[in-house]
């Protein structure tokens, strides 16, 4: 019999030796509280911000011209717009995943990750809503998706999976901004505490609500607390879910698959574990964190990497062996298309990312390598992009008729696009780190020994 | 109207969530009942030691999430069947699975609501003043001590009794906090 061996991130703890309630708290409360802005804070926060308004030249001029400025056509009319759509909500889920699932399983690390993974989420699901309304082609008659009484007499069409992501995107960033903000009530009533300047007293007063820490309030805090956490993990499912169906439910060849939904929410998750570690690694670093953010962290989440990632290279395997099943003239052309049409160079880079490189994550001396973590989540991140780019452009520029076949071409406006909502997305989370706590003091407080009731009277 | 006791009530101080659960209890068992425990994170004993057993909150949350999906499906279904009832691929009008995402969406986010604003309803936040507050100390129930606080309008209150129970807690300081 094999004895499992036990390496060196499974021993490490998920705080390191030593800590207080009050060391805790100052840790990490003091990289908000600090007078001083730090000058990699400034130069990061001033690339983030120039991006974000490369973003911002890149949707006027769209409003000037149109969407003609991005390189969508017949026959390929979800360009960059649903990619990105898709990329970026995908990202968000892993936030949600560890709030609200990782808490349901008692996954006690998820503590120091899990505050600015929801922060990711909001952020991510903030540059993913953009998308399919800038996509509009009229984006100031956004609000027609809504359904509202109206003088044309009409309503959304409630059978259309477009209604249904209307509804699953808007409840999910609004049940997490909920599921954020709750949590961070107590947290903003510390900072009110101990803010050494008026301003931050009255700002994080006003947020806190009052919050005094009182046990009745906690009961019904903990019971809100788990019941959100129920609500938010069918949700997470629900939302990526949906969005598969805005493709599933089609019948474009390569498209219309049951194995979409949970292909994508596995592929959700994947994206989104990357994410989270390439913010994780630098932070930690940065703020010299590592005593909060230890590498058992970081190993456990290689794992989640590593597991979601063998589902996803599931799916790729059941897509190409259902299209040979079904003896479907265009499901077969549409495979043989990726492998060998002209988008085969994409479609092998994304096996090669997605696929090949996250099997080093099998090894325990890569899942401790800090350096090697962090490339193979890039690496990751654009291999989940190509993913959604091949599942997008693939099956619309060729499909049952060769008359309309046609190719797809990003033009400089789409790339623009796209990075302006990474320095979007950048500009967020450094302001978030900057003025909330990046992690949750009061649940790391709970993990320390000294929280521990044994019922002793003292 | 009750008279106004002259303090808001007593208040003693620990250093240790141990100590703090086992003089919740003896209050308890004094017969103390109007009183709160102040923490800086939650101790799932200190409810069981005050006597609190259960909240309304999770019966709310399915009165929400209920209500949410009624509304979704009605509002699929009125617009759908009754208000503008249009052929869509020849489906019904009432397409029950095409309505089911809505329906979903709908019971989450009215009961996520209902968790958020019934969480905040029942505590009485936001509430700008509170009387614990005026306990310079009382800064660090955010931090890393925990506090006891007897409520003046408790029957058993008395300044002077009261105070000696909770000095033979042995707190760090008991102080008087004003309304």
């Amino acid at each position: 019999m094999v004895e499992p061996v036990e390496t060196a991130a499974e021993q490490a703890p998920l705080i390191e030796p030593g800590h207080t309630f009050r060391s805790v708290t100052d840790k990490i409360s003091a990289v908000v509280l600090a007078g001083k802005t730090p000058r990699g804070w400034l130069v990061g926060f001033g690339v983030s911000f120039a991006l974000a308004m490369v973003l911002l030249t890149s949707v006027s001029y769209l409003l000037m011209r149109g969407t003609g400025i991005w390189g969508v056509n017949i026959p390929v009319g979800w360009g960059f717009a649903i990619i990105n759509f898709v990329w970026w909500i995908g990202i968000g889920h892993a936030g949600t995943l560890i709030s609200a699932i990782l808490l349901l399983l008692r996954q006690e690390w998820r503590t120091s990750i899990n505050r600015f993974a929801e922060a990711m989420t909001l952020f991510a699901v903030a540059c993913a809503g953009l998308y399919p309304i800038i996509h509009m082609g009229r984006p100031w008659l956004a609000y027609w998706l809504v359904p509202y009484p109206n003088t044309m007499g009409v309503w959304p069409n409630f059978r259309s999976p477009l209604v249904w992501d209307v509804f699953a995107v808007s409840t999910y960033a609004t049940v997490s901004l909920l599921f954020w903000f709750i949590g961070l009530i107590p947290d903003l009533a510390t900072l009110r505490d101990r803010s050494p300047s008026r301003i931050g007293r009255a700002v994080y007063g006003i947020l806190a609500m009052g919050w005094r820490g009182s046990a009745r309030h906690w009961y019904r805090y903990e019971t809100a607390y788990l019941l959100l956490a129920g609500l938010s993990t069918p949700l997470v499912v629900s939302v990526h879910t949906i969005v598969s169906f805005d493709f599933a439910v089609s019948i474009i060849p390569g498209w219309h698959a049951t194995i979409f939904p949970p292909y994508f929410v596995a592929g959700a998750i994947y994206a989104g574990f990357a994410m989270v570690m390439m913010i994780a690694i630098p932070l930690r670093r940065f703020y010299g964190l590592e005593d909060f953010l230890t590498m058992r962290h970081l190993d456990n989440m290689a794992r989640v990497m590593l597991a979601t990632g063998l589902f996803v290279a599931y799916g790729y395997m059941m897509e190409t062996f259902t299209a040979w099943y079904s003896a479907n003239t265009y499901e077969q052309f549409m495979m043989h298309n990726r492998f060998a049409g002209p988008y085969a160079p994409v479609y092998w880079s994304l096996i090669l990312c997605n696929v090949v490189v996250p099997q080093l994550l099998w090894f325990a001396r890569v899942r401790a390598h800090v350096t090697a973590l962090f490339i193979i989540s890039v690496i990751v991140s654009i291999g989940m992009w190509l993913e959604r780019f091949i599942i997008v452009v693939t099956s619309l520029h060729r499909d049952f008729l060769p008359s309309s076949w046609g190719m797809y071409y990003p033009t400089m406006w789409d790339w623009s696009t796209y990075i302006g909502t990474m320095g979007l997305f950048l500009a967020l989370l450094f302001l978030f780190v900057r003025f909330l706590p990046m992690i949750s003091i009061f649940e790391m407080r709970t993990l320390l020994p000294e929280a521990e009731v044994t019922e002793e009277p003292a | 109207m009750i008279r106004r006791p002259p303090i808001y009530g007593l208040m003693a101080e620990f250093s240790d969530p141990n100590e703090l659960v086992a003089a919740a209890r003896r209050a308890h068992e004094a017969g103390y009942r109007r009183m709160d425990a102040y923490t800086p994170f939650p101790v799932e004993e200190l409810a069981e030691a005050m006597g609190i057993h259960r909240t309304r909150l999770p019966f709310l949350v399915l009165m929400g999430g209920i209500a949410g999906a009624l509304a979704g499906y009605g509002l699929a279904y009125w617009t759908s069947v009754i208000d503008y009832p249009l052929n869509v691929g020849g489906r019904p009008f009432n397409s029950v699975p095409s309505f089911i995402p809505v329906t979903f969406e709908t019971t989450v986010l009215f009961a996520a609501l209902t968790a958020v604003l019934g969480l905040l309803a029942i505590n009485g936040l936001p509430m700008p003043y509170h009387p614990v507050f005026n306990v310079p100390r009382f800064a660090l129930a955010s931090q890393d001590r925990f506090f006891l606080c007897i409520e003046a309008t408790d029957p058993l209150f008395d300044r002077e009794h009261t105070r000696r129970f909770l000095e033979r807690l042995v707190p760090r300081a008991v102080s008087e906090v004003e309304h």
